[in-house]
């Protein structure tokens, strides 16, 4: 993956994080993110992941990671325990989308999604030209894609609208990591919001 | 990578009355245990491993047996201890300890009563899990350890490391509670209760003052190994290892050992009742049964925790059915409510309970991958 799309997402995230406060990280990988939360922003971290290998990456960055799977929700996390719930790069890849948003905003007080704008025009363009995406932000084949929900940002904005959950910050970056102000559901590659309810 | 070679056992005497949960105090006591590795200066890089119901401070490397051979006895989780092991002998100095009630060499049930000269039997008394680890604290004391870097052990052994964290906050830095809970379920009791009642009720019990007559009760000390072992071990693994073979390939259509199984339980019954001390095992298993350190917190896990200052590294097993996974989980859940330092791995094994004995690589990466991070 493309280090200056992948650090413009944590960058973001990592400007909303204030000291001290408590963030959970769902699909949290090698931890990577949370680490620079801890570092950086001197943020209180756990992180939910279930790859073994990934859990064993996030414990030797000494992560407080907790092996869980997201798709039987957050059981176990008390309801408004964190101030920040973020899933980065990883709702494409849930199967109860409503489910995990609604656990989200039960266990914290915001949720910080970031995902791969499926009508990003470059994505529009390889199915115009006959084959689905491939790109920085979609880095799989058809055939090995760990993704099962293909959306984009204005799919998502109407789901947020039919749970009743509150937009409150929407950032949008191109596959180069720039923000996007104009035509995001177009020029966007990778949207990052702040829902609250 | 090869082990700790071959080791002999220390002992400590302690003449400080110990007091105890249960009520009265152990006048004096002594604690068989091993060390392996070297203490640093600052006395800083000490782990404690914490045996369960059937272990003992043999953890690692070869003890000489009776005949003085000195390859004999390889100790019960040697495969995690060495020089390159998950916990490495060249950073860590490692301390296990055989606990008090126990049949190796600790003070127990078998030990003469100071009182009478006679063995202790059924008078030596009911010690818990906090008794333990005051009896480990003074332990740490004689070594001069003012804090262990890490308290770590399986199945009983991880809830002693729990409770460690709890009775003494500033003296862990570390805990790794694996295949532990922090309760026993009324399932878990009553499993016990069976186990118990099959030694009470051997003929050769004489109500724990066997020692005086010149037998043990091996009659209920089998049946309990037999029914224990049945909670070590998971279905899938029985299934695998057994399945419905027969001995002799016939069904004899009598009550001799003919199903494999049979045959299995009945040998690791035999060996374990050759072994161990009938009374040590009533108070293994009653211990587990009081353990419940939400009890006098309005069985609130989180309030209970509140006060551990050390950082966690929580270990389940997928196919362990006597501590489950979610009993793991919800140790893990207290402390994030609290917001302490927690890790938890859910290690994919086939072996049930007894799965954090057995040398998986995955589950040994976790232990070394924490490990790692801690500085001696």
């Amino acid at each position: 993956m493309n280090r200056n799309v992948e650090r413009a997402d944590f960058d973001l995230i990592a400007s909303w994080v204030q000291p001290g406060e408590r963030v959970l990280d769902l699909g949290c990988g090698d931890g990577s993110l949370l680490k620079r939360l801890i570092d950086e922003r001197g943020a209180k971290g756990y992180g939910v992941e279930l790859g073994d290998a990934e859990v064993l990456a996030a414990i030797r960055n000494g992560i407080n990671v907790i092996q869980s799977n997201l798709e039987q929700g957050l059981a176990g996390f008390d309801d408004q325990t964190f101030n920040h719930v973020v899933l980065s790069r990883t709702l494409q890849t849930v199967r109860h989308t409503e489910r995990i948003l609604g656990e989200m905003l039960r266990v914290g007080r915001e949720a910080v999604v970031s995902f791969p704008n499926f009508a990003y025009w470059k994505n529009r363009m390889a199915v115009m030209a006959g084959r689905m995406p491939v790109s920085e932000d979609l880095p799989y084949e058809w055939f090995d894609t760990p993704n099962l929900r293909f959306f984009t940002l204005l799919d998502f904005e109407s789901l947020c609208d039919k749970m009743g959950l509150v937009i409150r910050e929407r950032q949008v970056l191109d596959d180069a990591g720039r923000c996007i102000v104009e035509e995001p559901n177009f020029l966007g590659s990778l949207a990052v919001y702040r829902l609250g309810r | 990578m090869s082990g700790v070679g071959t080791v002999s056992a220390q002992r400590a005497q302690f003449s400080q009355p110990l007091p105890l949960k249960g009520g009265g105090v152990l006048p004096a006591y002594e604690l068989v245990y091993e060390t392996y590795g070297t203490l640093n200066a600052a006395k800083s890089n000490a782990i404690l491993v914490c045996h369960a119901l059937s272990g003992h401070h043999h953890v690692a490397g070869h003890s000489a047996d009776e005949f003085g051979n000195p390859t004999a006895n390889l100790g019960w989780w040697d495969n995690i201890v060495g020089p390159g092991r998950p916990l490495d002998t060249d950073r860590f100095f490692i301390v296990g300890v055989n606990n008090l009630g126990g049949c190796h060499g600790s003070t127990g049930p078998a030990s003469p009563n100071p009182a009478t000269g006679k063995p202790w039997g059924a008078d030596f008394p009911v010690v818990t899990v906090e008794d333990w680890v005051d009896s480990h604290a003074r332990l740490a004391d004689h070594l001069g350890i003012d804090a262990w870097a890490v308290v770590m052990g399986g199945s009983l052994g991880g809830m002693q490391a729990l409770q460690w964290t709890l009775s003494y906050p500033g003296r862990v830095r570390h805990a790794l509670v694996i295949a532990a809970t922090p309760k026993l379920s009324a399932e878990n009791i009553a499993f016990n209760d069976v186990a118990r009642q099959a030694i009470l009720t051997d003929p050769d019990f004489h109500g724990g003052h066997f020692y005086e007559h010149g037998v043990r009760p091996l009659r209920g000390l089998r049946l309990a190994r037999m029914l224990g072992h049945i909670t070590y071990l998971s279905d899938d693994q029985m299934a695998e290892k057994f399945g419905r073979r027969l001995r002799t390939g016939a069904g004899s259509y009598s009550f001799d050992v003919e199903f494999e199984i049979e045959s299995y339980l009945r040998y690791q019954g035999d060996k374990f009742a050759g072994v161990f001390d009938a009374n040590t095992y009533l108070r293994m298993t009653k211990a587990l049964d009081y353990f419940d350190p939400a009890q006098d917190y309005g069985d609130d896990l989180a309030r209970a925790l509140a006060r551990a200052r050390a950082k966690f590294l929580v270990v389940a097993f997928s196919t362990d059915w006597r501590f489950s996974p979610g009993r793991s989980r919800e140790i893990v859940n207290a402390m994030v409510h609290n917001g302490q330092d927690v890790a938890y791995a859910e290690i994919d094994s086939a072996h049930g309970h007894d799965s954090f004995l057995m040398d998986d690589p995955h589950y040994h990466a976790v232990i070394d991958g924490y490990l790692k991070r801690v500085t001696p």
